[in-house]
């Protein structure tokens, strides 16, 4: 259990202090459950927030903004706010080696804070994670194992092999600090937001941390003081279709959690067991927001959606939770003229498998004016 | 033989240490009373008054979750591997 001292808390942490941190998720470390110095990833955070007024247009609303850690440095997800802290922690702990059970942008992170902290790792993967996470993680020469399951089924291992070996799995014995990282990715939307609560924030969930931690950390701000207590702000779970437990215990409005077995193209989002399924449905029904499913149809498009009028190129993630956030607007659960943040947490080059069938080039010519002369009236008659 | 049964460490105070240990039950409700004859107090941190398995709690025969076969109805036969994972859930 992590605990903060509030009222000592809010004579130090003001607008100004955290405005005079370091542009990273650092000027919130006093709200961070580090005690000395950090240890590894300086540079996390303060990814762009960005007014995404094409999408908007396209969507017939009013204010969309994308918080955009597809971009968050070193490895291209928010995982990286994260496991800055609990690699920390564990090196505060004197641990010599980090591990964890990963969808794969998890093992991204932990592999690179790990070569950064000078730790030994250890990542355990589904064995059919997409090729791109696979090496994006081995680049950084950890032990890869490489399980035969799914997600769920490496969890329980990983739960079963953090009993018998003294490792800091960062998101097993090392949960509590870990999940404490993505408290930033929530300080953040709201500072740049010009420390304005959005009304409606759009989460994607696996495990349902995210989600969860977004909440508190508004909540957290409204208790020190930096933002409006009447404020409301709604949240909402965005999964696949075929792996979204959280958002059927929503839709069903049942705080049991059926696990079921993944099958999606969105595999950074496949847990079909999430271990913080309930917080996550608790914290859409207490700030009064929901949930939506995305079919793997769906994905693909909201990934092209955001890709086509924001020019940003999101993994499948990113696309569950626009394709979400869409059925949500034109459903009309989240209003046309109230404001909006998608959750943007990771990077399309690492998933270009759920493209490939889908996008090629428009035109192949040999090099010659007169061929792309042809080409060009081609295309041109093509969409006449 | 009997059903080998692994205890993960929150609850080994429960089974005076042990890592693992053997039970017996043609199903998950007869090896939870089992454990409970053996070690007072385990079946509450695994159930509820109801009997049925607590939030947080995981239960795998030969590595299967019990909720994708018949739950606490699961039928055991001796020589199986029964895991108890507790999920690890946020840190609030």
């Amino acid at each position: 259990m992590v605990d903060y001292q509030y009222e000592a808390l809010k004579a130090v942490v003001t607008r100004a202090s955290i405005a005079a941190g370091p542009p990273s998720m650092w000027r919130y470390k006093d709200l961070l459950p580090i005690e000395g110095d950090v240890a590894v990833g300086h540079h996390v955070g303060f990814t762009p927030l960005i007014r995404a007024q094409n999408l908007a247009d396209e969507l017939g609303c009013r204010e969309i903004w994308i918080k955009n850690d597809s971009v968050c440095h070193p490895s291209w997800s928010f995982k990286d706010r994260v496991v800055s802290v609990a690699v920390t922690k564990a090196r505060e702990f004197g641990f010599d080696t980090v591990a964890c059970a990963s969808t794969g942008n998890l093992a991204n992170s932990v592999a690179a804070h790990a070569a950064e902290g000078r730790l030994k790792s250890y990542i355990f993967i589904p064995a059919d994670l997409e090729q791109g996470k696979v090496l994006a993680t081995l680049v950084y020469n950890p032990t890869l194992v490489a399980v035969h399951g799914t997600y769920d089924e490496v969890n329980r291992l990983c739960s079963e092999i953090a009993d018998k070996y003294r490792w800091a799995f960062v998101n097993v014995n090392f949960r509590p600090y870990y999940s404490e990282g993505s408290k930033s990715y929530g300080f953040e939307i709201v500072e740049q937001l010009g420390w304005r609560p959005p009304q409606h924030i759009v989460v994607p969930c696996a495990g349902g941390s995210l989600i969860t931690k977004i909440w508190k950390a508004i909540k957290e701000m409204k208790l020190l003081g930096l933002i409006d207590e009447s404020a409301p702000t709604r949240m909402y779970a965005a999964q696949a279709l075929g792996c979204g437990p959280i958002v059927t215990m929503i839709k069903d409005d049942t705080d049991v959690l059926k696990p079921v077995r993944p099958n999606t193209i969105a595999k950074s989002l496949a847990i079909g067991n999430p271990a913080d399924g309930y917080y996550a449905y608790r914290v859409t029904k207490d700030s009064g927001g929901f949930g939506e499913h995305a079919t793997d149809e769906e994905i693909i498009e909201g990934m092209l959606l955001l890709a086509r009028t924001e020019g940003i190129f999101t993994e499948t993630a990113g696309g569950v939770t626009v394709a979400a956030t869409k059925k949500l607007i034109e459903t009309g659960v989240i209003p046309r003229d109230e404001s909006v943040v998608i959750c943007i947490t990771g990077n399309g080059l690492k998933t270009p498998d759920a493209l490939y069938e889908r996008l090629d080039a428009h035109v192949r010519i040999k090099p010659s004016l007169s061929a792309f002369d042809r080409a060009l009236a081609d295309l041109k008659n093509q969409t006449s | 033989m009997p059903v080998t049964v692994r205890i993960p460490t929150p609850l080994r105070q429960v089974t005076k240490g042990n890592a693992e240990v053997h039970a017996k039950g043609t199903t998950v409700d007869e090896l939870v009373a089992d454990l409970e004859r053996q070690f007072p107090g385990l079946r509450e941190r695994l159930v509820d008054e109801s009997g049925e398995l607590r939030r947080f709690i995981n239960i795998y025969v030969n590595e299967e979750d019990i909720r994708f076969m018949d739950g606490r109805k699961t039928t055991l036969k001796d020589g199986d591997a029964v895991s108890i994972v507790p999920a690890i859930a946020g840190g609030r």
